[in-house]
């Protein structure tokens, strides 16, 4: 099917979206947006496993914000909380995205080519067979995976000096894991969340991510494959059970 | 440290000539209290939370429940409560939760506020035979409307308006979220509302589809969790509430223990069973009033803008300002929680001390959001510790348009005021997720109780209404001059604007 091109210039969010959605329910499975620039909340709450949307510019907030199962491709960076809420689909970033990268994501999958800002993958959580996934190819901001309670966060640090430019990884994890290549210093972990190794599972599970992003980015998966990789978990997954006594 | 153990609050008295040995109390008793020993039921004090289930089926009247007195010498600032909490954390270093609502001694302003009727001058209206406009219209409202007159002769409303609730009473029940209370208890508020033509919220936990049937009249929460939170969630409640934060623990989270998260609720939820559900204090997208608006709209934008939007926020001394920064953020509704409200759980500490009672903060409020022009553009909605049709009828003569009833509700539907939420062992049926306790309400019945309630004071509200020669909602709404203040100092008649009594 052929695409449809929607010229975004100078247009404002809400018709930009009822024009996707109206497309949408004509059964059009390919949109092009062009000259994208900062209009927020892009596909929000759209549904539909075999519509892929394609930005070609900067979009604003909340991008696919509570979506249910569309492809969202951005062709540019993109402001923050992209995924938030997101049940299923996917969101590729080939540039760098704002704060609150995938917050309180709960199914679905968004990769980053390059950095995210603070609170990365904030909230995530699962439920049955839906599994929210982040994978950031660059660096990522404090508080990443905080209050996590499923999921899976991935960060690359690809050319950067430090995968995590921030402290408070992971502070009240209570649920789901984060994969950080190369090493972390303990000091940068919020409470509730320690270093472990990977397991053989671990490794299946990781692999089949980076391959993900190497084929989406263009990137040598070789490279990815062998080096370090460390895992930050819930150190309890009742990281509250103890904090309190009855009246 | 050796601090011994504490005297029991309570006493149980079972009169052996009348007991039967039947042993319905210790059926009834969730916590454990009854025991059957010989030809006797005994009973262990210390176990006893006051709920009076026991007492309520003893089929012979032989059950006494006393509050037991002060078995410690006697201290009017080491009181018992003083005490015994620094024995518990003495012993335990950690923080007292605590369910219901507020337990000091703060005086009620709505008691020292009392409600004026006509006499000879101005007559008072009967609303037996008067029409009394009690319907009101919650969501924002235009700035001003444009008209354009047709060929005809007639007049056509050229302004969009915004998506309304309609509500035949001002009274709506709050969100109590499946988890904190059972299915049960949420069916039996569902069908009260739905009957009597307003709404109830769900809490931050999910829409259980047996609750499907009642969603036109469902308000759907989103909090910081974003618990049960997805686009069919969205779509089905008939307005969404954010919620910032709660009267009764005012800028902290909440947290259902794992133990709660039962099969349903976890389904509910959509987060794994006996998994903690922790919503932390902040939304992790909202650091501003900016970012609040943008989750406003972002919700309106995932649901084309066909529903209101709440925004509940706890009563804290710089609320006005606060909701007058909600009401620019696109939100239609602006929810106040007092620090009387009620919860499932609540660090004792925060629900008893954090916070500014309601009555103040709905008058600043509203006060704030005419001085600024913009209090006819967004609706106001107060709640915390609503206890009776005359608060109800002063909290929008304070300025409210509806307001939420919490703790109330759950009384209507057999709560005793125990305090016990958080143990999750309810015997009322109400917070509690054990089926056996969740059987105990039943549905049909309990929500007869609720719709009754609601229909008593809407009753009430028109008759006072009437007496006061007031026969619409609207001219209820902040009309001050039919309030005036009893036993209040200066500064408090300044806070509330209104006259002392025989002003």
């Amino acid at each position: 099917m052929e695409p449809v091109t929607i010229d975004a210039k100078n247009l404002h969010y809400t018709p930009l979206n009822i024009r996707i959605r109206e497309l949408i329910a004509e059964g059009k499975k390919k949109i092009i947006l062009n000259n994208i620039c900062g209009q927020r909340f892009i596909g929000n709450g759209i549904r539909g496993d075999d519509v892929e949307i394609t930005v070609n510019g900067v979009p604003g907030g909340d991008l696919g914000m509570f979506m249910c199962g569309p492809t969202i491709i951005v062709r540019g960076n993109c402001d923050h909380a992209p995924g938030n809420t997101m049940d299923s689909g996917k969101i590729v970033i080939y540039g760098s995205a704002g704060d609150a990268t995938a917050h309180s994501m709960r199914g679905g999958e968004v990769f980053v080519k390059c950095d995210i800002g603070y609170r990365g993958g904030i909230h995530m959580k699962e439920y049955s067979e839906k599994r929210p996934v982040l994978v950031v190819g660059g660096k990522a901001g404090s508080f990443s995976g905080e209050y996590m309670a499923g999921g899976l966060l991935i960060i690359l640090g690809i050319d950067r000096e430090a995968p995590v430019k921030g402290k408070g990884i992971g502070s009240g994890i209570h649920g789901g894991k984060i994969i950080i290549r190369g090493d972390i210093d303990e000091k940068l972990l919020g409470i509730g969340a320690k270093k472990e190794q990977l397991t053989e599972d671990d490794r299946k599970d990781l692999e089949k991510y980076l391959k993900e992003y190497c084929r989406l980015f263009d990137y040598d998966y070789k490279e990815l494959s062998e080096s370090v990789y460390t895992k930050i978990v819930p150190a309890s997954a009742r990281p509250f059970a103890g904090k309190y006594c009855w009246e | 440290m050796t601090t011994g153990a504490t005297p029991p609050k309570y006493k149980i008295k079972i009169d052996d000539d009348e007991c039967m040995l039947c042993e319905r109390c210790i059926d009834n008793c969730s916590y454990g209290v009854f025991r059957r020993e010989g030809q006797k039921i005994v009973a262990d004090s210390r176990k006893c939370t006051a709920c009076h289930r026991c007492i309520a089926m003893c089929p012979r009247d032989a059950i006494t429940l006393i509050e037991k007195p002060n078995d410690y010498r006697s201290h009017p600032l080491w009181t018992r409560d003083a005490r015994e909490a620094i024995y518990k954390q003495a012993n335990s270093g950690q923080i007292i939760l605590s369910g219901m609502g507020n337990a000091r001694d703060y005086p009620i302003i709505f008691d020292r506020i009392v409600l004026d009727a006509c006499q000879v001058t101005n007559p008072s209206i009967d609303p037996l035979r008067e029409p009394m406009e009690l319907r009101t219209y919650i969501g924002k409202k235009p700035r001003q409307i444009t008209l354009e007159k047709t060929k005809s002769g007639d007049c056509d409303l050229k302004t969009k308006l915004s998506p309304n609730l309609k509500l035949e009473t001002p009274v709506m029940i709050g969100h109590m979220s499946y988890g904190a209370i059972s299915l049960n208890a949420q069916l039996s508020m569902a069908k009260a509302v739905s009957e009597m033509g307003t709404f109830m919220g769900t809490g931050e936990g999910g829409l259980h589809k047996k609750l499907y049937p009642y969603q036109d009249h469902m308000i759907v929460q989103v909090a910081s969790g974003r618990f049960g939170v997805d686009i069919n969630y969205l779509e089905r409640g008939a307005a969404i509430e954010i919620k910032i934060g709660q009267g009764a623990k005012p800028g902290i989270g909440g947290h259902l223990p794992g133990e709660k998260v039962e099969e349903e609720v976890s389904k509910t939820r959509m987060v794994p069973l006996h998994s903690d559900a922790i919503s932390p204090a902040p939304h992790h997208d909202i650091y501003s009033i900016e970012d609040l608006a943008q989750l406003v709209r972002s919700l309106k934008e995932a649901t084309e803008w066909k529903k209101p939007v709440f925004v509940k926020i706890a009563a804290v001394h710089n609320v006005a300002a606060i909701a007058a920064g909600i009401a620019r953020s696109s939100a239609d509704v602006v929810v106040v929680d007092g620090f009387r409200g009620g919860t499932g759980a609540a660090p004792r500490v925060f629900r008893d001390h954090v916070g500014i009672p309601i009555e103040a903060a709905i008058a600043a409020v509203d006060d704030k959001l005419r001085q600024q022009g913009i209090r006819n553009e967004v609706s106001l909605v107060a709640s915390g510790g609503i206890r009776d049709s005359a608060d109800l009828t002063k909290a929008i003569a304070l300025g409210a348009d509806a307001v939420y009833i919490g703790t109330a509700a759950l009384i209507a539907m057999g709560c005793r005021v125990c305090g016990s939420c958080y143990r999750g062992l309810c015997p009322w049926g109400i917070a509690t997720q054990k089926p056996e306790l969740v059987s105990r309400i039943n549905p049909d019945e309990a929500s007869k109780n609720v719709a009754n309630l609601i229909k008593g004071w809407t009753l009430e509200l028109a008759e006072l209404m009437g007496a006061a020669g007031i026969n619409s909602l609207e001219s209820l709404r902040g009309n001050r001059d039919r309030l005036r203040g009893y036993m209040l100092d200066e500064e408090m008649l300044k806070v509330l604007d209104i006259k002392p009594i025989g002003a």
